[in-house]
């Protein structure tokens, strides 16, 4: 086997902010060579790929290209270096056709569109790709504009192409045409980097693999000498114990029966994949997944915030008795039944606070349809708010504090405490912990833990396995909008998960 | 009389054509420049402080004035002005990531305070009776048509009888189009105002090409305030004469689905249709006003057809309004 290497990192750390998104990453790529970089979510693939790419520049360590110590400040300098990275969202013009995309930011021929036509049309049959180069970027469909990006680096010239979870759009006809693809790439010499987290595919395509968690690098194995097992262990790393107390549910009864809801998207995805299941009072009921495998779609379904396709969700009503369907509620309605949503998106702000506002007025947020007056009353949110900043130790100045100059652990205790305050009967919290320090997120399991026994049932979003099986009931995984596994908290591993989260179909 | 309304429909859509031109190139990079009206004011008021000087230092001899000069001194005074106003914008927007419905609404009003307070002290310092200034040997240069215009007959008086502005207007147009369709160069301002972070990731200086695009098409917005002084109002300046037609040239820009040559007769159409009243006879005060509103109504309209068509091609640019900062995360 060949192993000239095209592309060496050498001790590379990136920091954002009090966030540290690579530590030490050591990696090597070959020549003629597929390695594959895999780790969870978070675990600093995508941070390290684009600082290769000139995206980020690395606050330390070094890199080689061919030997040579290299800097790369900018993604022109990488195209020189023959450098080509196909993000995992596409950077294409929407309104150019394929070709225009391809020649986009090239500078030293003259511009001729029928010379790049033909150019493109060579290297499609060169590789075996299936393009018309005068489509429209916005008339085609995801696979067409992956091979796009793929055209657009080869164009360059590129000799180490870095694909950013090149499979998690693709259909599994797809992904083997591209697999299909990458080999003849690899046969030409191209050095090809995969970051991805589907172990399957990492086992049938690459030569290496080179682990990370958490920012760290872990270590790199041939992939003919590796197995499932031992990889998901580098991945998720061995089991923390964070000593959060759990304990038993006080008889459950069903509050929420979730039967085989499908949801599609825009261009015909499923989002979700016949769903269901029952969450249980006096429960926490967590979900696993790699992101973007339609937590969120889930849980908008269960708010009222999104078009179901198929399927019900049934909700037992403990003051009535009476069984309500969710489906045919407005969400202002599944919200006055005690379904209360605290989704912490990425942007903590997004959806759930007004950032130029203060506390008390997001508090009001929740509350201003109570009342009959023209004028709002301003005194019970601001008792509440109060409240809320005593008893979760919100640091903030005062109650009229705009939201937006809080730390993002106070951020998301105003958030979780608004809708705890409503007394909900069920409380869905979607990553209520990002980016939060070890005692704030503390203040939130104990938040959670303290709902649950007052008989609420609470689904907890979460993406660290170690919390998940530490304070849930019972963990839903999910993958590709599909349930992939049922565990129970008490007697999963960590490792059970991560194999889980990967697969893409429920095998009992 | 029909060659009249037509001739004169040129004449008063010309502005109209720099103003939507500068603008068009300018959103092409994905800045919304709000101060055009503003800096066709600049432009305006530039070039009557330059040409003002020039001509009267020439007081009681204007036959002895060089006309190249008096053409140049005011051009020169107004690509400095404008451009003046599009680097502030420029630099407000995409250096400094200003809001640009703000920073643009800011540079029209501040553009027609400009226009105003210079205008006035100019007119006071001519100490006239007129609350304007005449200059009116220096239009007389900017107005000079080919002469053989008057032999052609209606066909002279409609398309030859214009000053070189007028001419100039139409290549710019002309120019930006092929610019934009054509060369590499408008691909790739196309795909600054598409996509900022599809540029910057494809190699493309995209704060460079947002500072060219501002600053020349303030230039070419500002030419047209230009025209308007020197060869449509025959060199005579009074405050608040341009009216609103900045913000007709940018209703223009969505008329014409953003592109240049659909500028050219988008122009002419709202500037006929801004003084065909003067052309229907026996029409009341009131009615007048309601003509006057046509090129609005049709934007409008416009606006209504797009939305229904919906073809991605006729959009504004997709990143229209919005600044860019690469570390944005």
């Amino acid at each position: 086997m060949n192993t000239v290497p095209a592309i060496e990192l050498k001790n590379i750390t990136k920091v954002f902010g009090s966030i540290v998104a690579n530590k030490n990453v050591c990696l090597t790529a070959n020549r003629g060579e597929i390695l594959s970089i895999l780790g969870e979510n978070g675990s600093g693939k995508t941070t390290l790929m684009n600082m290769i790419s000139g995206i980020y520049y690395p606050d330390e360590g070094h890199i080689f290209i061919d030997g040579k110590e290299t800097v790369i400040r900018s993604p022109k300098d990488a195209f020189e270096h023959k450098i080509g990275m196909i993000h995992q969202h596409f950077k294409l013009v929407d309104v150019f056709s394929a070709a225009e995309n391809i020649v986009l930011g090239l500078k030293d021929e003259t511009f001729n569109m029928a010379a790049a036509v033909k150019r493109v049309r060579e290297i499609s049959s060169r590789y075996g790709f299936e393009i018309n180069p005068n489509k429209k970027v916005y008339e085609m469909s995801v696979s067409e504009k992956q091979t796009v990006e793929i055209i657009k680096v080869l164009y360059r010239g590129a000799d180490i192409l870095i694909l950013d979870e090149p499979t998690a759009v693709l259909t599994p006809q797809e992904t083997e045409k591209l697999f299909a693809v990458l080999l003849r790439m690899k046969a030409d010499g191209k050095s090809i980097i995969i970051i991805t987290h589907k172990l399957h595919e990492v086992l049938s395509v690459s030569d290496r693999v080179s682990v990370l968690r958490k920012g760290e690098y872990i270590g790199t194995v041939q992939t003919a000498e590796t197995s499932e097992a031992e990889l998901t262990e580098m991945m998720v790393g061995r089991k923390v114990d964070l000593n959060i107390e759990r304990s038993e549910p006080k008889n459950p009864v069903d509050r929420l029966a979730v039967s085989h809801i499908s949801c599609i998207d825009r261009e015909g995805t499923k989002l979700l994949d016949d769903i269901s299941f029952t969450a249980r009072s006096g429960e926490i009921l967590g979900i696993a997944g790699i992101a973007g495998s339609g937590q969120r779609e889930l849980l908008e379904a269960i708010a009222g915030l999104q078009h179901l396709s198929e399927g019900e969700i049934l909700y037992f009503d403990p003051a009535t008795g009476k069984t309500e369907n969710l489906r045919d509620k407005t969400p202002l309605q599944i919200r006055d039944l005690g379904v209360r949503l605290s989704f912490v998106p990425e942007d903590r702000l997004g959806m759930g606070l007004v950032g130029n506002m203060d506390i008390i007025d997001n508090m009001m947020l929740r509350s201003y349809r109570e009342g009959r007056s023209a004028f709002l009353r301003r005194s019970e949110p601001k008792t509440l708010a109060e409240d809320i900043i005593n008893q979760l130790e919100v640091v903030t100045p005062s109650a009229s504090t705009p939201v937006r100059r809080l730390s993002g652990g106070n951020v998301q205790k105003v958030l979780v405490g608004r809708e705890i305050a409503a007394s909900p009967t069920v409380l869905m919290a979607a990553y209520p912990v990002r980016g939060l320090d070890i005692n704030s997120s503390y203040m939130i399991y104990n938040l959670l833990n303290k709902q649950k026994e007052n008989g609420v049932a609470v689904i907890f979003v979460g993406e660290d396995l170690d919390v998940l099986v530490e304070l849930c009931d019972r963990i839903l995984v999910i993958g590709s909008g599909r349930i992939t596994g049922v565990v129970d908290g008490r007697d999963t591993t960590k490792e059970e998960i991560g194999l889980l989260m990967t697969k893409s179909r429920y095998d009992n | 009389m029909i060659a009249t309304l037509f001739q004169r429909a040129i004449m008063q859509g010309i502005p109209l054509l720099c103003g939507a031109t500068g603008e068009i190139l300018t959103e092409k990079s994905g800045n919304l420049n709000l101060g055009i009206p503003g800096i066709m004011y600049v432009g305006g008021i530039s070039g009557v402080i330059g040409g003002f000087l020039y001509e009267s230092s020439f007081m009681g001899h204007k036959e002895d004035m060089n006309g190249f000069l008096a053409i140049l001194i005011p051009l020169v005074c107004c690509v400095v002005g404008s451009l003046l106003m599009g680097l502030i914008y420029a630099f407000l927007t995409t250096t400094m990531r200003a809001n640009q419905n703000v920073t643009g609404l800011a540079l029209t009003t501040f553009g027609v305070g400009f226009g105003n307070f210079f205008g006035g002290s100019l007119i006071k310092l001519t100490g006239s009776s007129m609350p304007s200034i005449t200059l009116s040997k220096t239009s007389e240069f900017f107005c000079q048509s080919l002469p053989i215009a008057e032999d052609l007959g209606w066909f002279g008086q409609i398309f030859l009888s214009h000053g070189f502005l007028a001419y100039l207007a139409i290549i710019l147009a002309v120019g930006t189009g092929v610019m934009l369709k054509r060369t590499r160069v408008g691909l790739h301002l196309r795909a600054v105002g598409e996509s900022p972070a599809t540029a910057d990731a494809a190699g493309i200086n995209v704060g460079r090409y947002k500072y060219a695009a501002t600053c020349i098409g303030s230039v070419i917005a500002g030419l047209g305030g230009l025209y308007y002084v020197m060869d449509y109002a025959n060199g005579i300046w009074s405050n608040d004469a341009f009216g609103d037609r900045g913000w007709l040239a940018i209703a223009i820009v969505i008329f014409a689905l953003w592109k240049p040559n659909l500028a050219i007769p988008a122009s002419i159409l709202f500037g006929g249709l801004y003084i065909v009243h003067n052309y229907i006879p026996g029409i009341d005060f009131s009615t007048q006003e309601l003509i006057k509103m046509a090129p609005y109504v049709l934007t409008i309209l416009v606006l209504i057809v797009i939305s229904i068509i919906d073809r991605r091609e006729n959009q504004p640019p997709a990143a229209l309004g919005l600044n860019y900062f690469r570390e944005e995360r």
